[in-house]
């Protein structure tokens, strides 16, 4: 909104300050001027921020009595006399059908005028502030709604057939707006009408039938009082944003009708013509004790320093501090107490309902940065969220591990939502989507790690592992569950000079199920007759993890059909965390195990085995020799390489370490346990190579 | 070349020993300016100091065997001093020969370093934690809430009642199919932290100090500054006494640990349904410290936070359920500010989407 520190130096006459200054005390006041342009002679345009609740601020003499009230000045009355009217046969009927919708309508007849091109001081103005000119019966209406804050609207009186009524829109009721559009009304839309038709939709705009054009003569001005409510419900469901309609949502004040109208006429009339009759003002008096004669509220100082604390002041805020600023904003005061009184609202700040909006205005108008800095004591713990601990862990291990954290959108496409979710048919849908792609809530962290990785393919990079924490949905329009949940994927050479394979990710997944405590861990395929097999994974290339009997992760190729739909030529790994489930367990605290004084002895097995013998069930038949000094063993090098082993088979180096805690063990021991050993993966079908 | 030979010692005064120790020192002079290749240097080092028959060693056998008592100190100072001499030379010739044994090991060293990667911290997360532990060290504990949020929790108990103009601030996403639900039942996707105050409130009795990171959400087209998603830290701080003043000594603080303890507050009257009285609060710009630049539009100034004191209609919301929470007894403030917009800012981020797209070229960055 653009203002005239000129317009308001008319009303505030008593204003000494430059017009940066009063600019800079405003802001200071909430009344935020944003930009300060000087126009030479005629003062400075200042361009406004005015917050929603100061609907009474959103004009001139508003922000004048903003200044007066921090200057302490006095504020211009409005001049609102007119020239005498002439008799009117009779008053022209006015009849409120909705008294709940419309609390105040007033209506002036001007007869005999000069639709003409507006002058003087309307159209400098008007220039100043870049606001289009029309012809004065026009302006007028726009100049007294930037001066004074309230909507009018100037009838074409001959267009009009019969008297003035306020009622709802008849069902499929049509009109024909001021922009030029047809609009089919609807019965929760208040209209102002004449006895045959609707002549605008109330408080958001007039009608194209009974508009002003240069042939108008005789004019019908209408200031009134609508509901917020109603006005915002038309405003909305026409999608018809006005400066009126804007008003009235807010609240506008119910005592300027009169003044509105009579501003209006006056600048109407400076063209020719004369007032016709008195001002027919219909008030009805419920919607009177809501605005005008709202019960006065109590307001004490004690609550003011309860509420705001110390100022810079020592005496704080005084008596006579909060009456000047109160009094100043139009509030009437009486004396409750020594330093309590019971404040009377004034009309045009609807806002104001109870104390601590009385004390909003005096930390406002005092000033914030007066008040002093402290710092309140506390006697209470701080306490971590259950989780915290092992969120930062996972977070921590996978950094570590080299995985770039990403964040994604909360969005996916419906194919993509119904694709990956972890229960069938269990996405949740948005009502009023940003696109068709962003149509779902995301049921897995997947399909948004599948886009971001596929954008960087598209920028060729070399390799990419990224990982994603968020928030996983399901549900449904009755309830919406939300989950925590891990998406990892990498492609290419994403942790180094290797491509990424398969065993990258279980390491990553292993390495995770570590930080947490766990009776059993393992990783397996997934049972083939269990329908478990998600369908965006490659089902001979994917595993899933399984802590204590609980599934906690999904991981491995991407399928290729998945990939032939995303158009990715490369591998993907990807795979899935279910946080809810891991953080079901607690951290895995360190277990300190003796350390042995005794060497330990290697002893590496060279073994041809059949492709049918997996590593896991190796790993289980060394275990079941139960020798206690064999301490550990580890896969060293696995190759399938036709020269090493026959067709079906693989090569297997296996590292085998023997220690005791008691005491150094002799050759004759380890041979023996060796050939246990050797027997086991014998056992298996292994030959050993010499 | 070699000389086996012992040189006999003419006696035990300091100056015939100076004199026979003067006489190896030559020839250990002599030999050492002829080193040329690895291999002299390796002979030189042999003849000299060869543990079994070094050269040294056998003059030391020599004449320290035969020497009376008091003579011994005397000689094997010498021969430390000589000793020194002869590693000295050794190391001069190592240096300066080019076929020297180490040389041949030589690597470039200007190669570059084999990088075990750390993955890279999201400019978010990283700016999350930081916010979070100013207010931790203050006493702030960590409070969560649900990104779906029914109307009730993200509008009505935080005074926007239904058909309020404030509610056209925030752009809602709302679930498919709510119609047939009472208004304040429908579910939306939370468009700020601020329902989680209400939800802790709900939990907990005052005193209460919360901090509340969290992912919210509004249907705003993206641009460089919006995005439909992105992050708010809100806080909370409720008790007996808590005044206007403590808002805004506690902001400064807070703003003081995190950007540093020359940057200065001032705070505008604003409007927030939840808080009244409410407040913008500025920061001077820890860029150039006050003095203008691109990052605060020249301004010397950073709109960085908005806050106020807990509107007792919020009170009366939460004292449904919890009735400590009478607005005559106690009095709180609330505070909140976007993550996105402080680490765009910190980081020089010109595109928000960039938060958001995982793009290594950009997320490296941060390793």
């Amino acid at each position: 909104m653009k203002i005239l520190s000129s317009w308001l130096r008319e009303y505030v006459p008593g204003i000494t300050v430059s017009d940066q200054e009063l600019a800079d005390n405003l802001t200071l006041r909430g009344i935020a001027v944003e930009g300060v342009f000087d126009l030479g002679a005629h003062g400075s345009l200042f361009e406004m921020d005015i917050t929603t609740n100061r609907v009474d601020a959103m004009n001139h003499y508003g922000i004048a009595r903003e200044a007066a009230t921090i200057y302490g000045l006095a504020l211009k009355p409005l001049d609102a006399s007119l020239p005498a009217a002439k008799k009117a046969a009779r008053a022209l009927p006015v009849a409120i059908e909705e008294p709940k919708l419309c609390g105040r309508f007033t209506a002036r007849v001007l007869r005999d005028v000069k639709i003409a091109p507006s002058s003087g001081i309307v159209a400098e103005r008007f220039r100043l502030l870049e606001q289009k000119l029309i012809y004065n019966a026009v302006d007028a209406s726009n100049y007294v709604l930037l001066g004074m804050g309230q909507p009018t609207h100037a009838f074409d009186l001959d267009k009009l057939e019969g008297g003035i009524i306020v009622r709802r829109a008849r069902k499929g009721e049509k009109l024909r707006t001021l922009d030029g559009v047809e609009r089919t009304l609807d019965p929760d839309d208040l209209v102002v009408a004449d006895e045959r038709k609707a002549l605008g939709i109330a408080g958001v705009m007039g009608g194209w039938d009974t508009m002003i054009t240069l042939e108008t003569k005789n004019i019908l001005v209408e200031a009134a009082w609508f509901d917020p409510g109603v006005v915002r419900r038309s405003s909305k469901r026409h999608l018809l944003h006005t400066d009126a309609s804007h008003r009235f949502e807010r609240g506008a004040d119910f005592n300027a009708p009169p003044v509105a109208s009579a501003l209006v006429s006056r600048i109407i009339l400076e063209a020719g013509g004369q007032p016709e009759g008195e001002l027919v003002d219909v008030v009805i008096p419920e919607a009177v004790a809501r605005t005008a004669k709202r019960a006065s509220i109590r307001f004490s100082l004690r609550e003011v320093r309860r509420m705001l604390g110390e100022t810079e002041d020592a005496e704080g805020i005084t008596a006579a501090m909060a009456d000047g600023i109160l009094t100043g904003l139009g509030c009437g005061l009486e004396h409750a107490g020594p330093e309590s009184w019971s404040v009377m609202l004034p009309s045009w700040r609807l806002d104001l309902e109870r104390e601590i909006d009385l004390i909003e205005e005096i930390a406002r108008v005092y000033g914030y940065n007066r008040f002093q800095n402290t710092l309140p004591a506390f006697a209470g713990t701080v306490v971590e969220l259950p989780w915290a601990e092992k969120e930062a862990a996972v977070r921590r291990t996978m950094l570590a591990l080299g995985w770039n954290e990403a964040i994604a959108t909360s969005f996916c496409g419906a194919e993509d939502a119904a694709r990956f979710a972890r229960e069938p048919g269990s996405a949740v849908q948005i009502g009023n989507p940003l696109s068709e792609e962003a149509g779902m809530l995301r049921p897995s962290l997947l399909p948004g790690m599948l886009d971001m990785l596929a954008l960087n393919i598209s920028r060729n990079v070399e390799g990419a592992a990224l990982f994603e924490m968020g928030t996983v949905f399901s549900g449904g329009a009755d309830r919406v569950d939300e989950r925590p949940s891990l998406g990892m994927g990498a492609t290419g050479h994403a942790f180094g000079k290797q491509e990424t394979d398969f065993y990258e990710l279980k390491g990553t997944v292993e390495e995770l199920l570590h930080k947490f405590a766990a009776r059993s861990v393992y990783i397996d395929h997934f049972p083939a007759a269990s329908g478990l097999m998600p369908a965006w994974l490659h089902p001979g290339r994917s595993a899933r993890a399984v802590l204590d009997g609980a599934t906690v992760a999904w991981f491995g190729h991407l399928h290729p059909a998945e990939a032939e739909r995303r158009k990715l030529k490369q591998a993907i790994w990807i795979g899935e965390v279910w946080l809810d489930r891991l953080y079901k367990q607690e951290l895995r605290q360190p277990a300190i195990e003796d350390l042995s004084r005794f060497q330990p002895v290697r002893r590496d097995f060279s073994v041809i085995l059949p492709d049918s013998t997996a590593y896991a069930k190796l790993a289980g038949a060394i275990e079941g020799l139960a020798i206690p000094e064999l301490r550990s063993f580890e896969a060293k090098e696995v190759l399938r390489d036709g020269k090493l082993a026959p067709p079906g088979h693989y090569s297997l180096l296996l590292g085998v370490v023997f220690q005791s805690h008691e005491r150094t063990l002799r050759e004759e021991e380890v041979q023996g346990w060796s050939q246990q050993v050797i027997s086991a993966l014998e056992a298996l079908g292994g030959k050993l190579r010499s | 070349m070699q000389n086996d030979e012992i040189p006999p010692l003419g006696g035990w005064s300091e100056a015939e020993l100076d004199q026979a120790f003067a006489a190896v020192a030559r020839e250990v002079e002599e030999w050492a300016s002829g080193l040329r290749s690895a291999e002299d240097v390796e002979q030189f080092r042999l003849h000299w100091l060869g543990r079994k028959q070094g050269r040294l060693k056998a003059i030391s056998d020599a004449w320290l065997k035969s020497a009376p008592a008091e003579a011994k100190k005397q000689i094997g100072q010498r021969f430390n001093t000589l000793k020194a001499e002869i590693e000295r030379r050794l190391e001069l010739a190592g240096a300066g020969s080019a076929g020297n044994g180490l040389d041949a090991e030589a690597i470039d060293v200007t190669l570059p370093g084999t990088r075990r990667r750390l993955g890279a911290e999201h400019p978010l997360i990283r700016t999350w934690n930081e916010i979070v532990a100013v207010f931790q060290r203050m006493g702030y504990s960590v409070g969560v809430g649900p990104e779906v949020e029914t109307d009730y929790y993200n509008f009505e108990s935080l005074n926007f009642p239904p058909g309020h103009p404030a509610r056209d601030t925030q752009d809602t996403l709302v679930i498919a199919g709510q119609e047939r639900k009472p208004l304040r039942d429908r579910l939306l996707m939370r468009t700020h932290t601020s329902p989680v105050q209400i939800r802790t409130m709900e939990q907990q009795p005052p005193p209460v100090r919360i901090i509340i990171p969290g992912k919210v959400h509004r249907n705003d087209a993206a641009d460089a500054t919006h995005y439909p998603i992105f992050h708010q830290v809100e806080g909370l701080c409720v008790d007996t006494n808590i005044t206007f003043g403590d808002l805004k000594g506690t902001l400064d603080a807070a703003m003081k640990a995190f950007f540093g303890s020359s940057v200065k507050t001032r705070f505008f009257p604003s409007f927030f349904p939840f808080t009244e009285p409410s407040a913008d609060v500025q920061i001077s710009c820890p860029f150039c410290g006050g003095t203008g630049c691109r990052k605060c539009k020249h301004s010397g100034w950073i709109e960085l936070l908005g806050c106020g004191m807990v509107d007792p209609a919020v009170f009366g919301f939460v004292s449904q359920k919890q009735p400590l929470y009478d607005p005559s007894r106690i009095s709180g403030f609330a505070f909140g500010m976007g993550i996105d917009r402080i680490a765009m800012m910190k980081y020089g981020i010109g595109d928000i989407g960039l938060l958001y797209s995982g793009d290594l070229r950009f997320l490296e960055q941060f390793a």
